[in-house]
């Protein structure tokens, strides 16, 4: 059985005399024991709130509607009451979040915030929890923890304190992680040193791991399933490599091919999606990627595309699914402001095989050098 | 490359900001050095990318270069003419053929003006074109450029979703029909499918109008995507130059070579295979930059002779320009990385395929 | 695959044209702002308030039925202090006549008139001198360079000497240096808001001046000074005005308290809210009323002030922008 299993989670804020917005409508995944998820989207899709709702840390406000559900480990989140679910938080499931330093409290100690969480969920105290405070630390590489643990937050690094933060997510060894864009504001070099950790803690101690962002890049090294989110719903959901190798939603295609990509050449152009987010609003009803979509037929507007399950486990929400393997998906693009150019489409098989040859970059011979 | 392809021409550029301290009188204890020495040569109609961590100081180059930011030393010669010296109302005309682009659309456009009067300011400033009718008929051509609609005109910034702001940035640039356009993380901010929209649109415009760009970013993908020269800067100077092509399939330095590994590939079959060098630590401070090689405390390939006390300089090597003194002997494999200060990952595969990693000395198996 | 039909996809073009589009004119932020004044509630009661205050102040002294320096009551014998005899409302006057045997209504309508001459006389010195010495020093510390912070410094100094001074002790110097009368109440509580506006509008210039649509203005060769007064100003004036309007309430209350201090017209007979408080003082243990009656007008109006300020402060905030 699968650890966490969200079923037809949905999450509306009403405002008084506007109209009611569905932040997620509908969307459902599940995480198994020791897996990698990712939950990938642009700004606006969803994806915070639906870690945000599971965790029931949306902020408690009239017009506020959480439907669905989220089972984890057989307990329904979203029907426990503030205490239970506090003790689940923390303990059982952790959280990090993408700005490490308004995440951490400015005015205490890191060790004490560390310290924090062992006496509150794990009962350890003075001597004890210091010196599990510190061994956490270390395990998490940060230099020299006994001296870190008596430093305030704003005097460690970005890096560092996302480490700090890490830390703490990790103290009493949760069985679900949940990381929310936890590298988005570091440096490349900090995020490749955040990213080894991650897949370390996950690897060495058997957490699953929901890890939620924008970037393809991060995904792809790390997750095992990944479901891409658009406009509040699941779009596609996928094994890691059938994805990056054959997507089939038209969003996930029109992603990777807008993808500027380090081993692609200079001057090759890439295929954006044309048009905007905002280009959502008008579609309350049908597929909300509708109004970008260059393969959008009459049944797309009208209802919401149903699921349809592939074999291997995918799953996509889509009438009109960009062929499998080989074929090119064009047609004509929706805004003129945004010019599609279908020789430079993004052809799976060929970027499959770009990627290969990617992957091999010749090694430079010593005789290339004057 | 003659003297007269080059358009922009950086001698020993240096910016410095000095920190203050004192309440009532401004007391200078020391100084931020944000640009220390910089060298480059961007060449009429193409495209020269620098990249950098945040800090490094790419951004108040590309100020500097403009003189936004008064340079502290250095020259910069714009077309055979000296900026640094230029007497500011020469230079204010000058302003016309060299413009920006920002990161951030919205803090870039004055929320209080629309299109049209955003558009019209540069236009009035350098008194281009006499009549109103005759200025609307500029911008209207402008925005077919940039690809908005024509009603943008009256509207106001935070009516616009964050690509089309970026195209009116663009657009604003492009009205006093310049001839250098300097992007400052020119799509950082938008959202990955917007983001392709816009590196699509400087490349068409760079095609139809010749212009020549110094695009900064931090994204070695975007950088590399529309440049033909990639800079890599460290703590406030170049460490290597090189043809985008060249610096990817064959990075010099040891930072650009850790920078190359760093950076995600939306591929699953890349990110199993590459092996990532792991720098250690964090950025030192600018304020107090390392002596010798700056780059010096993180490298894993750092020598106990001359790299803690000599500063190297930017040497040509082949079409790059390396500033390392032993380049050579680790491109070779000759030297090893250290065990110590570096950690070599190799994650773990899916169990589609076996882990084929190559050696770590062995140079460009990096991705 | 049925690729869209011509009628369906017209609609789609339309729908999605109508939602980038939803009137012709583009909307400022000002009109923005004020769209979003007039959905709150609390705007349109502090409006409903300044509008009665104002209109009564404007006209009300017209239609008063008795002059306000009558002492009808003392004449007709009906008030006598002496004995403790104050007349409270009746048909014909309506809120009863004063110690002096005046018809207190009259006099509360004709004062409405002088308290709101004061609070906006006093709040416009403040917000001149504020705003002239603050968008200086803004400016030349925003954009003037090494120069431009030596001028900001030296006017910055002068506002802190202000500040330094307690505002009431600032009120009564001036007021002592220019002898007591409306004007000098006016002045004083002028004043006393000189350094609020002052480093509020400098503030405000400051972080605009480091935004960067500056920084391309100046890309674009636009000139120091029209940067100055075509762009970081306006961007600023948004907190200035809200604290103007929430100036104009504690104006009328200091300057009720000036006027209550005796420092205010000294000719009492012209009413006055602060002074008829003022005056009601040795009553108040036979005809409170006199005191409640201006009392409760000033508070009502500096509510009203109060509630369109706070109002304004949503309205013009940019983080609450949707």
């Amino acid at each position: 059985m699968a650890l966490l299993e969200v079923e037809d989670l949905s999450v509306s804020f009403a405002r008084r005399g506007q109209r009611t917005v569905r932040a997620v409508d509908g969307v459902s995944f599940t995480v198994d024991t020791g897996e990698v998820v990712g939950l990938v989207g642009e700004s606006g899709c969803g994806k915070s709130v639906t870690s945000l709702a599971i965790m029931g840390l949306l902020p408690k406000q009239p017009g506020l509607t959480v439907g669905g559900k989220a089972v984890f480990d057989g307990t329904d989140l979203l029907q426990l009451d503030d205490r239970s679910r506090r003790d689940i938080r923390g303990r059982d499931i952790a959280m990090i979040f993408q700005d490490p330093l308004s995440s951490l409290n400015p005015v205490i100690p890191i060790g004490l915030q560390v310290t924090e969480v062992l006496t509150r969920h794990r009962g350890m105290k003075g001597d004890a929890a210091a010196k599990e405070a510190a061994q956490l630390l270390d395990r998490v590489g940060i230099p020299d923890p006994k001296r870190r643990l008596k430093e305030y937050p704003h005097q460690l690094s970005g890096g560092m304190r996302q480490r700090a933060l890490i830390a703490m997510a990790v103290a009493c060894q949760p069985r679900l992680l949940i990381a929310d864009e936890p590298t988005t504001a570091l440096d490349v070099t900090i995020q490749a040193q955040i990213l080894e950790l991650l897949k370390d803690l996950v690897r060495d101690s058997g957490t699953a791991l929901v890890m939620i962002t924008h970037d393809l890049g991060v995904v792809a090294g790390m997750c095992d399933t990944i479901n891409v989110l658009y406009g509040g719903r699941v779009v596609e959901t996928a094994r890691r490599r059938p994805l990056f190798r054959e997507p089939r939603h038209p969003y996930t295609v029109g992603l990777l091919g807008s993808v500027p990509r380090l081993d692609a050449g200079r001057g090759e152009r890439l295929t954006p999606i044309p048009g905007s987010v905002r280009d959502l609003l008008p579609w309350a009803e049908g597929c909300a990627f509708a109004p970008r979509c260059t393969r959008r037929v009459d049944a797309c507007v009208g209802q919401p595309p149903e699921l349809v399950s592939a074999h291997d486990g995918r799953s996509y929400r889509c009438v009109n699914p960009a062929p499998p393997a080989g074929a090119t998906p064009a047609a004509a693009p929706v805004d003129p402001a945004a010019p599609v150019d279908p020789a430079a489409s993004v052809d799976p098989a060929a970027s499959g095989e770009a990627t290969s040859a990617g992957g091999q970059v010749p090694a430079p011979r010593e005789e290339e050098k004057p | 490359m003659t003297d007269s392809d080059i358009l922009v021409e950086v001698r020993d550029l240096k910016v410095h900001f000095p920190i203050k301290r004192g309440v009532l009188f401004d007391r200078t204890v020391g100084h931020v050095k944000a640009v220390d020495g910089v060298d480059l040569r961007i060449a009429r109609g193409k495209t020269y990318g620098l990249v950098g961590e945040s800090g490094c100081g790419k951004s108040t180059l590309g100020r500097a270069l403009l003189q936004l930011n008064p340079p502290t030393a250095g020259q910069v010669s714009f077309d055979g003419v000296e900026l640094t010296t230029l007497a500011p109302n020469k230079l204010r005309a000058m302003r016309k053929r060299m413009q920006m682009i920002f990161q951030d659309p919205m803090s870039s456009l004055d929320p209080r003006q629309n299109i049209e009067s955003i558009l019209t300011e540069g236009l009035q400033t350098h008194g281009i074109g006499g009549s109103r009718e005759e200025r609307r008929k500029i911008i209207s051509e402008t925005l077919d450029k940039v690809g908005l609609p024509r009603w943008a005109l009256s509207r106001y910034p935070h009516e616009f979703s964050g690509g089309q702001r970026q195209r009116i940035g663009i657009a604003r640039a492009l009205v006093l029909g310049p001839e250098l356009i300097v992007a400052d993380e020119p799509v950082s901010a938008l959202d990955v499918s917007i983001q392709a929209q816009v590196v699509n649109l400087l490349d068409e415009l760079q095609d139809s109008l010749g212009l020549t760009y110094l695009v900064i970013a931090h994204d070695l993908a975007v950088v590399r995507h529309i440049s033909d020269t990639v800079g890599v800067m460290y703590l406030g100077a170049l460490v290597e130059e090189a043809p985008g092509d060249r610096l990817y399939t064959e990075p010099l330095h040891p930072y650009t070579r850790a920078l190359m590994s760093a950076v995600p590939v939306p591929d699953p079959d890349v990110e199993d295979r590459r092996e990532r060098i792991l720098l250690a630590g964090d950025l030192p401070s600018p304020a107090n930059p390392p002596a010798g090689c700056r780059f010096h405390t993180r490298c894993p390939w750092a020598q106990p002779t001359r790299c803690a006390d000599e500063r190297p300089v930017l040497r040509e090597i082949g079409e790059s320009r390396v500033a390392c003194h032993f380049a050579e002997r680790i491109a070779s494999g000759e030297l090893r990385p250290h065990k110590v200060s570096v950690e070599i990952v190799r994650p773990a595969g899916e169990g589609e395929e076996p882990d084929t990693v190559s050696a770590p000395s062995e140079p460009g198996s990096f991705v | 695959m049925t690729i869209i039909s011509g009628k369906k996809r017209e609609k789609i073009d339309r729908l999605a044209e109508l939602a980038a589009r939803e009137d012709e004119r583009g909307v400022s932020l000002w009109q923005d702002a004020f769209r979003r004044l007039r959905r709150n509630p609390a705007a349109i009661v502090g409006a409903v308030i300044l509008a009665i205050f104002v209109l009564v102040a404007i006209f009300g002294p017209f239609f008063v039925p008795y002059g306000p320096k009558d002492t009808m009551g003392i004449r007709e014998g009906v008030v006598k202090v002496g004995q403790g005899l104050i007349p409270g409302p009746s048909s014909e006057h309506w809120l009863g006549y004063d110690h002096q045997g005046r018809d207190v209504f009259s006099r509360m309508i004709i004062g409405a008139r002088q308290t709101l001459l004061v609070g906006v006389v006093a709040t416009l010195i403040g917000l001149a001198l504020g705003a002239l010495i603050g968008g200086v020093a803004g400016a030349a510390a925003g954009l003037g360079g090494r120069w431009g912070r030596m001028v900001d410094a030296t006017l910055m100094r002068f506002i802190d000497m202000l500040l330094a001074l307690p505002s009431l002790l600032l009120a009564v110097s001036i007021a002592a240096l220019l002898g007591p009368s409306l004007i000098t109440v006016m002045i004083a509580v002028g004043m006393v808001s000189v350094p609020i506006f002052a480093r509020l509008l400098r503030g405000s210039m400051i972080v605009q001046s480091n935004k960067e649509y500056v920084l391309a203005s100046t890309s674009l060769g636009v000139s120091k000074s029209r940067i100055a007064l075509a762009h970081v100003l306006p961007n600023s004036l948004a907190p200035v005005i809200v604290q103007a309007t929430l100036t104009l309430a504690t104006a009328i209350i200091e300057a009720a308290a000036l006027s209550y201090l005796g420092l205010g017209n000294p000719d009492s007979s012209v009413p006055e809210w602060g002074v008829m408080l003022a005056d009601a003082q040795p009553w108040l243990g036979i005809r409170p009323a006199l005191a409640i009656y201006p009392a409760v007008a000033i508070i009502i109006t500096a509510l009203g002030f109060t509630l369109l300020g706070e109002a304004m402060r949503e309205a013009l905030d940019p983080k609450l922008r949707k």
